[in-house]
Parts: structure tokens; C-alpha cells; sequence
């Protein structure tokens, strides 16, 4: 029993890591804009869709994509940000979320008419490399993104508290009109936040398609995970994002291995509705606070 | 002011009652179809409206209610051979339990805004997995009613009569919404999504009223459900709890003006009719009529924040109207 059950809680925080990366995206987004981003998941499918085919049309190996993505998604999630989101939205919350639902909507269907509903996959020599730690053997891809996940991780921590931009955002969290009048420039600080939220998104496509496939759905199922995550950890905490991707990693694997493949999503939904029901405000906050 | 609103009400409600009528003198059969397809996606977005718009809480779920109910009544004549009249009666029941049990859930702890959106959303994404795995609901096929035209089966001979069933729905539906903008209950709603705080201090129980109107919206969206089983005799997972239905859940309300009584439908009817322009002339590549939409209701919250019926709306209040949270 012992050997199904490490394997499977390993694998799951492989991929619990890079569902972590996906919320730290759509937490920091959260924590600081106070919408939730619905084109979250069609973002990263954009994104899986870009290195797949810079790996199949210039022969760009995912890995070496990845500064390529980052800064290119960063400036697309800038550019959505002030371009779209503000200005179609008047910056009304419930106008947001459905400027995001509207955005997410076109995105997933243009995708679908340009790409089509095939599943694509890369070919790539290391894929099935396996490592072995204990009993499991785990593949190599999977490894390598579970450890750039956390480094990733890492570096976002150091952007947010260490630099300039990253303690203006998070003045503007705090008391978005005190630092207006400290001089920090909202608009700008906006979007750079929506952009970093997004270079989460490019990081993870990089580390996921090798061994994971893309097809115009492919966000909807990540994205729901994400909001779990994001509910999980408490809305806005960097830390929950990370613990409760892990989290989630591992109770899907675990679901899937004890229920079977399709229930096993109904473990992610029912730790969704029930987190969203006791404890809105996550795991780790003090209860009530919101 | 509330003179220009009144003119407002009267063109638009001359405009739809002219387009009801039109089935019945001018359109094809094809076209009745189309017709009838805008009156159920017109009842769906009625349902939405008296949560959404007149009590502003933000649903990106609605077609769990859509889908118990249409799920329920061919489950009913399938698995039971209940008759088809009783057991639409029972799937509004359904419809209606399901939203007040999300509700009173979802309520219970505080959820509003965003938390709500994503619960609903949540909800409905497990009962489509959940509709989609089990043999009792057809699982991945779906399922569907044996062909039997007659009244006594809740089927039609005609497409006209069947056009003239589900228009006495919307109108029924319609009379509901005028009852509850007018009704007390309408007013605490109204009060509860602009401040639910100060609703609370004035008094009102506001879980019940939401609650309530979750449990009104759930009977009404279930119309929906059962008038679109009964017209295409066909439900599966992804008809009935797909995002696709949400999505059409809340987009006529809102291009048309959530929180007035003929929005939602004004805003059904121009976006289908717009987009069946659209596929006309560009062709029907699936996905692109939701691309259509999309675009549509982002130019709609860019230019016209209060839906087509603003335009009725003195200007300076349709911009003082305060930031919701």
C-alpha cells in the first residue's frame, strides 16, 4: 500500500507545484487589484499554445524559452491591464469580473477556431527520463519543474519585498489612496502586477508542456485548481498559494488513485465548495476576517 | 427623468411585443425555431436578473438550475413515466430547491462579490461532472425523450405552437419580475445591492430575502430547463451545466440592462438576432458566435455600463451610481 501511496503524494506535488505557480499568478492579481481574474486560465492556454509553437516552428526547446515567455507575458498582461481591463470596466468591481469572464470567453474560443480542438504534444528526448527517489520513480520534466517552480516561487517573493515596485504594490493593497498620495502610480503599479500575475502563467507553460499537452480547454481545468488554491490558502496570501497548490497536488493524485480519474476532480471541487463555505478566508488566517 | 425612463419602457416594450407577434405572420418555421431559442435563453435570463440584477449578487453558475431542472423532469418521464406535465411541475420545484440550497449555503457564511461567483461556478462545474459519470444521467451521452407529439406529452405538433408555449413562460416570467420590482421584497432586494449593510441596520433579514430570491430565480431558470427539454427533447452535461449556459445566463441581462424588467430579454434578443447576423455573413465556425458575444458584452460594459436600457437613463445618474463591492 505504502508503495502506491508515495508515489502517488510525490507525483502530486509535482504538479502541485506548478498549480502553485498558476494561483501565485492569480493571488498576487487578487491581493492587490481585489479581482478575481477570470481570463486566468485562457492566459496559460495562450501560453502553453506560444511554446508549443516556438518549440515546433523555431525549434526552441521549453527551457530555454522560458526568459522568452516570461517577458513577453509580462508585457501582455501589462498591456491587458491598462489597455482592457481598466478602461472597459470603469474600474467597477463586478464590471471587472465580467470584462475577465468576456476576455476569457474569446480567448478560449479564438483559440479554438485558429488551433482547433486537437490535442498537441511536444517530442522531447528527455521527456521520459525517469529519476528515482525511494520507491517512486519520478520523471525527469517533472523534477526539474517542480524545483523551478519553487525558485520561481522564490524570486517573485524577492521582487514583492525587496524592490521598489514590489513594496509599491503592496502599498497599494494596503491603502490604495495613502500611497496614491505618496506618489506611487497606480495605474502603472496595476499593471505591472497584472503583468507579473501573467509571467507566472509563461513560467508554468514552460515547465508544464513537456510533459503535458495543450488543447483551447486546457486553462479551464487549471484555472478552477488555481481558484481553489487561491481559496485555499486564503485570497491574496503568498504563502497559502504555495502551500495550498501543493496541497491540492496531492489531494487530487491521492483522489484519483483511491476514486479514479474523473471523480477524482470532484476532490478538488469539494475541497473548493467546502473551503469557500467555512473558511472563506483561508486556511491560515484568523477566522472571519475577510 | 422619470418621464425619459417611461419612454424608455414603452418604446422597448412596442419593439418586443412587435417581434413576438412576428412568428406568427411573417417568420419560417427555421425562423420560429431561432425565435423560440431567444425566448428560453429570454426566461434563463430573467431568472438571472432578479438575483443578479435586482439583488446584485453575481452568479457565473446559473445553469445548475437550468440543467437540475431539465435534468429532473427527463429523468422523471424516463425513469418513472411520470407524465410530462407533472413532471415539469416537480423539476421547477427541483430548480427552485437547488437555488435556495446554494443560497441559503453560500449566504450562510457571507459569500458575496467574487466568492459567490465562484461558488456558483464551482457548483455547477460538479454537477456537470457528476451528471456526466452516472448511467442514471444518461453519463457522457446525455439524455433523451422518446418523440411523442402530442399536448398530453408536453410536445408539440407545431413549431408555432410550441413558440406560443414557452412566449406564455417569458410572459408569466415577465409578470413575476414586474410583481417583484414593485413588490416589498423587490425594494429590499434592491436595497441589498446597494448597500447591505445599511439594509441590515434598517431591519430587513437580508439572508432571507436572498435566499428567497435565489429560490424564485431557481423556479424561473428551471422553467428554462424544462422548456428547452420539452422543445429539443435532447439534455447532456455540457447543454445543461456547461459554462456556455452561465455565460448566456447573465449576458441578456446585462447587455440589455440588469435590474430592469425588459432588459434581460431586450438584451437576449439583440444579441442572438445580432449574432445570427454575424453568422450569416461570416460564417458558422464553431466557437465563433461565444467570440461574437464576448466582444459584444465588452463594448457593452465600455460604452453603455447600465445595458441598452440606460440609454433611456438621464446621463449624470447612470455615472454617479456608486462603486459596488
Amino acid at each position: 500500500m505504502l508503495g502506491l501511496i508515495v508515489p502517488a503524494v510525490l507525483n502530486g506535488l509535482m504538479s502541485g507545484a506548478i498549480y502553485a505557480l498558476v494561483a501565485l499568478g492569480l493571488t498576487l492579481i487578487y491581493g492587490v487589484l481585489h479581482i478575481i481574474n477570470f481570463a486566468h486560465g485562457s492566459l496559460l492556454m495562450l501560453a502553453l499554445y506560444a511554446v508549443y509553437f516556438l518549440h515546433v516552428l523555431f525549434g526552441l526547446d521549453p527551457y530555454v524559452a522560458l526568459p522568452f515567455m516570461v517577458a513577453g507575458f509580462f508585457a501582455l498582461g501589462y498591456a491587458l491591464q491598462r489597455g482592457v481591463i481598466s478602461t472597459f470596466s470603469h474600474g467597477k468591481d463586478s464590471n471587472i469580473l465580467l470584462v475577465t469572464l468576456a476576455l476569457s470567453i474569446i480567448i478560449d474560443n479564438l483559440a479554438l477556431y485558429f488551433f482547433t480542438s486537437n490535442t498537441r504534444t511536444v517530442d522531447l528526448a528527455y521527456a521520459f527520463e525517469m529519476v528515482e527517489i525511494g520507491p517512486a520513480f519520478i520523471p525527469l520534466p517533472r523534477l526539474i519543474a517542480f524545483i523551478a517552480a519553487l525558485i520561481f516561487a522564490g524570486l517573485l517573493w524577492f521582487v514583492m519585498t525587496r524592490t521598489r515596485t514590489g513594496k509599491a504594490i503592496r502599498a497599494i493593497a494596503v491603502e490604495k489612496r495613502g500611497a496614491e498620495l505618496m506618489g506611487i502610480n497606480v495605474k502603472h503599479a496595476y499593471a505591472m502586477c497584472f503583468g507579473i500575475g501573467t509571467a507566472c502563467l509563461a513560467a508554468a507553460a514552460c515547465l508544464l508542456l513537456p510533459t503535458f499537452y495543450v488543447t483551447p480547454q486546457v486553462g479551464y481545468a487549471f484555472v478552477l485548481v488555481a481558484f481553489t488554491t487561491v481559496v485555499l490558502g486564503g485570497m491574496g496570501s503568498f504563502v497559502g498559494a504555495l502551500v495550498g497548490g501543493l496541497l491540492l497536488g496531492v489531494v487530487e493524485a491521492l483522489c484519483g488513485l483511491f476514486l479514479g480519474e474523473t471523480l477524482g476532480q470532484i476532490g478538488i471541487f469539494a475541497v473548493f465548495i467546502l473551503t469557500l463555505l467555512f473558511r472563506p478566508a483561508g486556511l491560515f488566517s484568523p477566522r472571519g476576517a475577510r | 427623468m422619470i418621464k425619459r425612463e417611461h419612454t424608455g419602457n414603452v418604446i422597448v416594450a412596442v419593439l418586443l411585443g412587435v417581434c413576438a407577434l412576428l412568428p406568427y405572420f411573417v417568420l419560417s418555421a427555421a425562423w420560429t425555431g431561432f425565435a423560440i431559442n431567444i425566448l428560453i435563453f429570454s426566461l434563463l435570463a430573467l431568472a438571472w436578473n432578479i438575483t443578479g440584477g435586482f439583488g446584485g449578487m453575481m452568479s457565473f453558475g446559473h445553469a445548475v438550475l437550468f440543467g437540475s431542472s431539465a435534468y429532473a423532469t427527463a429523468m422523471l418521464q424516463l425513469h418513472l413515466g411520470l407524465n410530462a406535465w407533472l413532471a415539469g411541475a416537480v423539476a421547477l420545484a427541483v430548480g427552485a430547491l437547488v437555488g435556495g440550497f446554494i443560497g441559503a449555503l453560500s449566504f450562510r457564511y457571507g459569500l458575496r462579490g467574487s466568492y459567490f461567483a465562484l461558488v456558483t461556478l464551482a457548483f455547477a462545474e460538479v454537477f456537470r461532472v457528476l451528471a456526466s459519470s452516472f448511467t442514471v444521467t444518461g453519463g457522457g451521452q446525455g439524455l433523451s425523450l422518446p418523440l411523442g407529439r402530442e399536448l398530453a406529452n408536453l410536445q408539440f405538433a407545431s413549431r408555432l405552437d410550441n413558440y406560443t408555449f414557452v412566449l406564455i413562460l417569458v410572459l408569466i416570467a415577465l409578470a413575476i419580475t414586474i410583481a417583484v420590482r414593485r413588490s416589498r421584497f423587490g425594494a429590499y432586494l434592491i436595497a441589498i445591492r446597494e448597500n447591505e449593510e445599511a439594509a441590515k441596520a434598517l431591519g430587513i433579514n437580508t439572508f432571507r430575502v436572498k435566499v428567497l430570491a435565489m429560490t424564485l430565480s431557481g423556479a424561473m431558470a428551471g422553467t428554462a430547463g424544462v422548456a428547452y427539454l420539452q422543445t429539443f427533447l435532447f439534455v447532456d452535461s455540457q447543454i445543461g451545466f456547461g459554462t456556455v449556459m452561465s455565460f448566456e445566463a447573465l449576458l441578456g441581462p446585462i447587455i440589455g440592462g440588469a435590474g430592469t424588467v425588459l432588459g434581460p430579454i431586450l438584451g437576449s434578443l439583440v444579441l442572438h438576432t445580432l449574432g445570427e447576423v454575424a453568422r450569416e455573413s461570416i460564417g458558422g465556425a464553431p466557437g465563433l458566435n461565444l467570440v461574437f458575444y464576448g466582444v459584444v458584452l465588452l463594448i457593452i460594459l465600455r460604452f453603455l455600463p447600465d445595458g441598452l436600457m440606460g440609454i433611456f437613463k438621464p446621463r449624470s445618474r447612470a455615472q454617479a451610481k456608486p462603486e459596488g463591492k
